[in-house]
């Protein structure tokens, strides 16, 4: 598959622009007239507590649901109008694993690559190059099911990666991973948004991810309770910290302070 | 891990136009998604063994028992009279499909149970394309599992005509499509794995029994006038009625009819089933992840 580099309008149109939207799972709502934009090239943190709705915007804006109450925008192709068009951009890693178990890691992948009408030698191509990247070379033949929880969130990323996405979505990625594992897929991917301008939209819950000039938009029981720069945010909030201002906005007491942490 | 810069042949990402898809993409997503199916299939073997001797159980044990006890007259596609074992063939034939059928609903039920399904759903292929390349991986598997099951038939002394074995592959490829839609809508109606007995129990075995597959309609209708209206009303009657038609070079056009139409009608409801803006996969409103 050919892609064309071009500057067109359509390159100005934020990376991701999630407008007015609500969500309901019968009587309970999800999220509630939620907005917010992420501009190419930027990592974005959501921040938000088990609940607080960040899984329900990532089914969205990858129209796993029907967003019936507001807009998401993915370089300026809406999500429900042009899902394909919006979908060609955007690179997922979910927070429940993905992979086939009984595949290999090539197989995951090249199935993967197909789904984005990628074959042949261009998908291996693409597939050896990120291995390479995801610090897993030469794993192709391995089998998923041989791999351990961190490898396979890199194989994950590798995936996400494989069609050339210029938004990258990361639902609790390193969850349950330790904590050198941890640290080395943020780099990757903050690495990523510097060298290749793809915008990140990283969710966790897990507040020491968050750095100074990182973006952060955070979610309380689905309600948007603060949007903009780590510094916007802390003074905004009347905090002294990142941390303290996600306690603060996500009314934390101090018995579960400790969620947040690693 | 280490963060290196993504190499020449992958950089590029931004910012990026992507050209249309054409035929090629379509052809390279749709034999992604059947040989994913099939390796899938080969990986787990006690499927493969179980799929076989399901049917081979019935075939060497069953009519074996049973040949004496029912006799069949002279039916058409048949123009003489027929072992027990030679008629229950394309009951059996169908008898894979519809547990293949009902097997792929079981596999898109876990994989959306484990999140795989995601992976397939947001694809930016249209919806529609995926799910009928889902099918006819399924369908492709199912037909597999048939001409296994008919070489050991055949080393087993039940033959049919030897053109029989090709003419009955479209019967085979139509009817199994049938099933794999219906098997794709019950599994957009299934929210957990342990719902699947119900399938079981309201489908598969049902929809066999009262079916010709085991015993001719007139045999039914003999019997229980009702029961036979039943049979007439199972789309796997005509299923059936298809394959051993064809088996024998002959069309039988109301099962033709029966099938095709049953076959639409069931890929449109899953279509519609899966659609997100209109299907009750977003009315159960989890595909695999939390909310």
């Amino acid at each position: 598959m050919q892609h064309v580099r071009t500057s067109g309008p359509g390159d100005e149109a934020a990376a991701l622009d999630v407008a007015g939207v609500s969500h309901s799972y019968g009587p309970k709502r999800a999220l509630n007239d939620v907005s917010f934009s992420i501009a190419p090239a930027t990592f974005t943190v959501l921040l938000g507590l088990n609940g607080a709705g960040k899984t329900t915007l990532f089914s969205l804006i990858s129209h796993l649901y029907d967003t019936r109450r507001g807009s998401i925008r993915i370089f300026g192709h809406d999500v429900s109008r042009a899902s394909g068009e919006a979908l060609r951009r955007v690179g997922i890693v979910f927070q429940a694993r993905t992979l086939d178990l009984d595949l290999s890691v090539h197989q995951n992948l090249s199935y993967h690559a197909a789904l984005h009408g990628i074959g042949g030698r261009e998908a291996r191509q693409r597939i050896a190059a990120l291995l390479d990247i995801v610090d897993m070379p030469g794993r192709q033949h391995d089998k998923a099911r041989s791999l351990s929880g961190g490898q396979m969130r890199r194989i994950e990323i590798a995936r996400a990666l494989l069609h050339r996405p210029a938004l990258l979505l990361l639902d609790e990625a390193t969850v349950g991973l330790d904590i050198q594992s941890r640290a080395g897929i943020l780099a990757t991917i903050r690495k990523l948004v510097e060298t290749e301008g793809i915008g990140v939209l990283w969710a966790t819950h897990l507040i020491d991810e968050v750095e100074d000039g990182d973006h952060v938009v955070v979610l309380r029981q689905g309600d948007l309770v603060a949007k903009g720069k780590v510094a916007d945010v802390v003074r905004t909030s009347g905090a002294t910290s990142i941390r303290d201002a996600f306690s603060r906005l996500s009314r934390i007491e101090a018995a579960g302070a400790a969620e947040i942490s690693p | 891990m280490s963060a290196p810069a993504m190499p020449e042949k992958v950089a590029g990402v931004m910012p990026v136009r992507f050209e249309k898809f054409g035929l090629g993409h379509y052809l390279i997503c749709l034999k992604g998604v059947v040989l994913r199916e099939c390796l899938r299939f080969l990986h787990q073997r006690e499927r493969f063994i179980s799929s076989l001797v399901r049917p081979l159980i019935w075939l060497f044990i069953f009519a074996a028992g049973f040949r004496q006890v029912l006799g069949v007259s002279i039916i058409p596609p048949y123009k003489t009279y027929v072992l027990y074992e030679v008629y229950i063939t394309p009951g059996l034939c169908g008898m894979i499909l519809l547990f293949s059928g009902m097997q792929s609903s079981l596999s898109m039920v876990y994989d959306r149970e484990m999140g795989n399904m995601r992976t397939l759903l947001v694809s930016p292929f249209p919806r529609w394309f995926l799910l009928v390349s889902k099918m006819l991986a399924g369908v492709a598997v199912s037909i597999a599992q048939v001409y296994a099951f008919l070489i050991v038939a055949w080393f087993w002394g039940v033959k049919g005509p030897p053109l029989g074995y090709l003419m009955v592959l479209p019967a085979l490829f139509l009817s199994g499509m049938m099933l794999c839609a219906l098997g794709m809508l019950l599994s957009s109606m299934i929210k957990q794995l342990e719902n699947f007995a119900g399938i079981m129990n309201f489908v598969i075995f049902p929809g066999y029994f009262a079916s010709p597959a085991l015993y001719p309609l007139w045999r039914i209708q003999e019997a229980s006038p009702l029961l036979y209206k039943i049979c007439l009303a199972n789309p796997f009657t005509y299923a059936v009625e298809l394959i051993r038609f064809a088996f024998y070079g002959q069309i039988d056009w109301l099962s033709l009819g029966v099938v095709a139409g049953c076959t639409l009608l069931f890929l449109a409801a899953a279509i519609i089933a899966y659609d997100p803006s209109r299907g009750l996969i977003s009315r159960k409103q989890d595909t695999g992840g939390n909310a």
